[in-house]
């Protein structure tokens, strides 16, 4: 389980995050949605260590990540998998020395074992005979699947996502959406996903957090975000004229 | 700061050990081509300059020789290489690690508990102060044969005085001098030219500025060093 209290982050004096609490269960999906520049990617990017809070705690498993010595980062941040907006897999190795790298840094494996996991991870995401391919010889679905597999090769406690929908359609991103949810049941972990896609809200989120201008907003599940009187949330997620139909035609009991 | 990250222990020394051999081949083995050919062509127009500006009966044509050969060991292997080499080892470094910040696959790293500083930039520094001085010792070599190619192939003038020139004193502190100078340069070039790769923000357009910006960082250090270094090594 992860808590965040009070997390304030500026940027040359620019207050992005005010002030955000909130907990991340284990085995469960906690969406954070908000609009662009709302300070989604900012919060989470303090949650994993990329950026220190000016102030704040923020507590794996009751200890506070601020207060670690480096050491001890190192550990946790072992126990981390992280899937990037842009996927950020490795240009230079092949599609199964990326999701091998996190074992050959901190396993003992042998290079067969490490060979067998990854290619266990590959297929878990689907993706069979394409381990020889660069990452730029795949296409964009196929990376965010890679990096799920690189993500999960060390079989993370905590798994992060920035927006892992980003340029996917439709169909490719519930693919995604499934996989982190199936990997957040199979491997019982605290998963956050940062996103803009309602869909993938209504899809896969456990729990939904509302970032609006720095600050939490909201914080409920998807039931509770359809009946929400909010007017912030309901602007952002019932911005298009369907979508508002939509949500008519649900608090109406019209859809099951 | 980042040069203490650089620094601090490696993971894993099995996996740097791939890395250095890995970067000695993209750093320094992929040059070999270019230095080749510039030491012959720089050893070669020295070669020429000399014979044709010697128009005294009273100055021995073995001047030539001498005159290239202390040229080339002297400045143009180790200072006008290296500042070569700032330009297509330097600017390849920056924009790498410019490029892997802008698309988070040193975020990438530093979250999987990897020091992206020492595993990213520690490989090209060790791979360049080990490799550079044998470029330049390939650089000194066919510079000088540059030189004899000029005096056999044209006649300009006695191959015998150029050779006679080529043993004129020859001082071998000159060669440990060029290579002292080589080590500080392609710590240089690898240090300056990583830093302004790893510390971009933004997107391409800060890579490619940072890239520039590290050629030049590292040349204008280069210049100042090797002004530095002959003060200290040769007055």
């Amino acid at each position: 389980m992860i808590e965040l209290k009070d997390i304030f982050k500026s940027f040359d004096k620019m207050m992005i995050t005010k002030g955000v609490s909130a907990s991340f269960e284990k085995g469960k999906v906690t969406q954070i949605i908000g609009k662009s520049g709302s300070g989604k990617s900012v919060l989470i990017k303090c949650v994993i260590g990329l950026y220190p809070p000016d102030s704040g705690s923020i507590l794996y498993n009751g200890k506070d990540y601020t207060e670690m010595l480096s050491e001890e980062r190192t550990e946790i941040r072992k126990k981390i998998g992280m899937l990037f907006q842009a996927s950020a897999l490795f240009d230079s190795l092949t599609v199964l020395e990326n999701v091998m790298f996190p074992l050959t840094m901190f396993t003992e494996f042998s290079k067969a074992e490490m060979k067998d996991r990854a290619i266990e991870c590959l297929e878990k995401v689907n993706i069979i005979d394409k381990g020889h391919l660069y990452p730029a010889e795949t296409s964009g679905g196929m990376q965010k699947r890679i990096a799920i597999a690189r993500a999960i090769a060390m079989k993370p406690e905590y798994l992060f996502a920035d927006e892992p929908n980003s340029g996917l359609d439709p169909q490719t991103a519930i693919v995604i959406d499934n996989l982190i949810q199936e990997i957040t049941q199979e491997l019982n972990t605290t998963t956050v996903v940062v996103t803009h896609d309602m869909n993938s809200v209504m899809e896969v989120a456990d729990k939904i957090i509302f970032i609006h201008e720095g600050e939490k907003w909201w914080e409920g599940n998807r039931e509770e975000l359809i009946h929400t009187d909010n007017q912030e949330l309901q602007d952002f997620v019932y911005a298009s004229k369907f979508m508002k139909r939509l949500r008519q035609t649900l608090m109406k009991g019209g859809l099951s | 700061m980042l040069m203490r990250r650089v620094f601090s222990k490696p993971e894993r020394w099995r996996i740097y050990k791939v890395r250095i051999l890995d970067e000695m081949d993209r750093l320094g083995v992929s040059s070999i081509g270019l230095v080749a050919l510039l030491s012959l062509f720089m050893g070669a127009v020295i070669c020429l300059q000399t014979a044709t500006n010697l128009d005294s009966p009273l100055i021995p044509m073995s001047l030539v020789g001498y005159a290239t050969r202390e040229s080339v060991i002297l400045e143009l292997a180790p200072t006008m290489l290296c500042l070569i080499l700032a330009g297509k080892v330097g600017s390849s470094i920056a924009s790498e690690l410019g490029s892997m910040r802008v698309t988070e696959q040193i975020d990438a790293l530093d979250i999987m508990g990897v020091n992206s500083a020492s595993y990213l930039i520690l490989p090209k520094l060790i791979a360049a102060v080990v490799f550079f001085p044998f470029l330049i010792i390939i650089s000194m070599i066919l510079g000088i044969f540059g030189g004899y190619i000029v005096s056999v192939g044209t006649g300009i003038l006695e191959l015998q005085d150029y050779l006679d020139g080529i043993h004129m004193e020859f001082k071998v502190f000159h060669i440990v001098y060029g290579l002292i100078k080589t080590l500080f340069f392609a710590a240089i070039i690898t240090t300056v030219s990583a830093y302004y790769g790893y510390t971009v923000k933004g997107g391409s357009l800060e890579v490619g500025r940072n890239s520039t910006k590290g050629v030049v960082g590292s040349s204008i250090l280069i210049l100042i060093f090797n002004y530095l270094l002959t003060q200290i090594m040769l007055i």
